[in-house]
């Protein structure tokens, strides 16, 4: 941040005292903006949703709550929404693969062989961004229904039978999910592949690699950062949605999501804080570990 | 070659060893002529070069020999096989990139070993370890290729490649991003590696110095077709063309008539002054002739002086400019009809250095003398010798 501060001056020309003080000043003030920025909208909510998650159980709305300390709301939350949870992170990870398969040979393509059609497909992949979430999904809802175009065209085929049904099932939230998140998988993808060096893919064919052996030996090492960013991108939101999961499935496929909102509604804020903080924290632990794994340090 | 056809698949036959034959190879993009049936033949362990300018095809004519590029029309034959078809990762051929191209990801110790490793080659440790002590780096095997110096990254390439024994090692312009001083220590580093690996080279530059210097085998190349293909003296001492005898050095060109031919001896007259030209292997026979001549070739002589039998001589110049570099003086020189010639002389001190205004004939042997068609343009190829 300080860097920002920093005006780029003659080289060899030692500035006076009085200016680099100045030069120091403007730096902390050019960092104020974001420092409250963070102070108000990430520290502040932060504090308060784990000090929520302490509060005595027993307070409600209307009467306020009463912070006890109380460490059980965890211990309770975890044994009752234990499978909850697990479903979430099943149905991120399913998200997150089904985003990597589709995404990277979108991406590749933009990349390496749109040509000019490049720009048109990006604003292709951003597009959607342009209408609500809600409406996008809701109109999945339309596409997967029992009496919607595919269920009728998928009951036709042989081997699938009368009662195929999509909406309402785990594959239904899963293909909301990754429809919601792609463009969060492709763009990064996208900013990596875009900076690998063509002539690197073509010195590994002169090496006797097969195309796809520089795929896997050049292309995609060299993509890690991207492929790291997006999946990061995709697991987190993904995790923690409830839309999709609201709107595409039914009582058995609720996520983690669904039941935080569900117990903010009914008032019940300690244990809706507890598991709130506790999918925090599972997300940091995973994604430190993932990111450790993935070893992008010396790439990006 | 011709006797070549029908049998595509005859390994290593007796003298056809790794010989590369290229054979009326044309490639277009789109309405651009790149590379126009273009034949050549370059036998198994020379060190060949092809010399150009920028966007003269020598590039496409490398990528395609390693089949990074399909010729439109044509074959590349090596060894016996034809590998028109074959994908790169098929050929037995490996090219040092002008970028060199080295992995950002991978040490430089998986660079080398990348071919081995897809080759599933044995004793990978111990071939990288000798590769890398071939190129001196044997210490940087660790090392990242962004953590070394050009020179060191284009060892590097030039390690990755030769590894894998290649029938042909093609160049693309390697030595094009280092400085001059570390240029010329490469061009006897890759020369002595040559020798002592004893593969084929074919290396494409637009250094002319840089071919002279490395090449046994120099091919010119010009708008996509071979001006003219020799021995480094061969092209020096008898360009063909007006294009090589003005890319490689410098030439003085004079316009003259042939009067006379017997044998490989030609006479011509330039400005009625009889000149006469022996060893002429050029194909012209009669007619106007460009009468070309190295500046270092010509000496210097006071105006009447210093005859001497059997060389050619242009009286009556008058020395308009002279520079003194150190080795040798630069001198041009007015002839009466108005054209200027170049003159280098060395500064062997057996006479004064002429001053400009001195009256002065110009004296050279028949040897030196080489005829072209007049009907090229004089200047071809003049302006490209320094770097493109």
């Amino acid at each position: 941040m300080t860097a920002l501060g920093h005006v780029p001056g003659p080289v060899g020309a030692a500035p006076p005292a009085p200016e680099a003080s100045r030069r120091g000043l403007s730096g902390y003030l050019l960092m104020l903006p974001g420092t409250l920025w963070l102070a108000f909208f990430f520290i502040v909510p932060t504090v308060t949703l784990v000090a929520s998650s302490l509060y005595d159980p027993s307070g409600t709305f209307a009467e306020g709550y009463q912070m006890t300390w109380h460490w059980q709301n965890y211990t309770d939350a975890w044994s009752e929404y234990a499978s909850t949870f697990l479903r979430s992170f099943l149905y991120a990870g399913a998200t997150t693969v089904a985003c990597v398969l589709l995404g990277f040979p979108l991406a590749y393509a933009i990349a390496f062989k749109a040509g000019r059609w490049r720009s048109l497909m990006l604003v292709a992949v951003i597009a959607p961004f342009f209408t609500s979430f809600l409406v996008r999904t809701l109109s999945w809802k339309l596409l997967l229904s029992d009496n919607g175009f595919i269920v009728g065209l998928a009951q036709a085929l042989p081997f699938v039978g009368e009662d195929f049904r999509l909406l309402a099932t785990p594959a239904a939230v899963i293909t909301g999910l990754t429809y919601n998140f792609l463009p969060f998988m492709v763009l990064p993808l996208y900013a990596s592949l875009e900076k690998v060096d063509p002539r690197l893919i073509e010195a590994a064919g002169d090496l006797y690699a097969s195309p796809f052996t520089a795929l896997r030996k050049v292309t995609i090492p060299l993509a890690m950062p991207g492929l790291v960013a997006g999946t990061l991108l995709t697991f987190i939101p993904a995790a923690g949605d409830f839309i999709n999961a609201e709107l595409l499935g039914n009582p058995r496929t609720r996520m983690i999501g669904n039941d935080i909102n569900d117990l903010f509604k009914s008032s019940v804020i300690p244990t809706a804080a507890a598991l709130s903080v506790t999918l925090m924290a599972a997300i940091i632990v995973m994604v430190l570990f993932y990111v450790r794994k993935a070893g992008t340090e010396e790439l990006v | 070659m011709a006797s070549r056809s029908g049998s595509e698949a005859a390994p290593s036959r007796l003298g056809g060893g790794a010989d590369l034959e290229i054979q009326g190879v044309t490639k277009r993009f789109g309405d651009f002529v790149a590379v126009n049936d273009l034949s050549l033949n370059v036998p198994e362990g020379a060190f060949y070069a092809l010399l150009g300018a920028s966007g003269c095809g020598k590039t496409t004519t490398l990528r395609m020999v390693a089949g990074l590029e399909r010729p439109s029309a044509g074959r590349i034959v090596l060894g016996g096989d034809d590998i028109t078809g074959l994908k790169p990762y098929q050929r037995p051929v490996n090219t040092v990139f002008q970028s060199y191209a080295l992995f950002p990801h991978l040490s430089i110790f998986e660079n080398v070993a990348f071919g081995l490793r897809r080759t599933k080659s044995k004793e990978v440790k111990t071939k990288v370890g000798e590769m890398l002590d071939l190129v001196q780096l044997q210490d940087y095997a660790q090392r990242r290729p962004a953590q070394l110096s050009g020179g060191q990254q284009q060892r590097v390439a030039l390690a990755r490649a030769l590894i894998n024994r290649p029938r042909v090692l093609l160049l693309d312009e390697p030595l094009g991003a280092l400085d001059l001083k570390l240029r010329r220590a490469m061009q006897l580093e890759l020369k002595r590696i040559q020798t002592e690996v004893g593969i084929t080279f074919i290396h494409v530059t637009h250094d002319q110095e840089e071919a002279m210097t490395m090449a046994d085998t120099i091919a010119v190349m010009n708008a996509g077709v071979i001006e003219q293909q020799g021995t480094p003296s061969d092209l020096y001492g008898h360009p063909r063309t007006t294009f090589v005898a003005n890319f490689l050095g410098q030439s003085n060109l004079l316009p003259g008539t042939i009067r006379d031919r017997t044998g490989d001896e030609v006479t011509a007259e330039v400005h009625g002054t009889k000149v006469l030209a022996s060893h002429v292997t050029s194909d012209v026979r009669e007619g106007d002739v460009w009468v070309g001549v190295r500046p270092e070739k010509v000496t210097l002589h006071a105006s009447g002086e210093g005859h001497r039998d059997g060389q050619n001589r242009l009286p009556e110049g008058e020395v308009i400019d002279v520079s003194y570099v150190g080795v040798s003086t630069q001198y041009v020189v007015r002839l009466p009809f108005g054209q200027k010639l170049m003159v280098f002389e060395q500064n062997t001190g057996e006479r004064p250095p002429f001053t400009v205004g001195d009256r002065v004939d110009l004296a050279w042997l028949a040897d030196h003398t080489f005829l072209l068609d007049a009907r090229q343009d004089a200047h071809a190829g003049a302006d490209l010798d320094d770097d493109a």
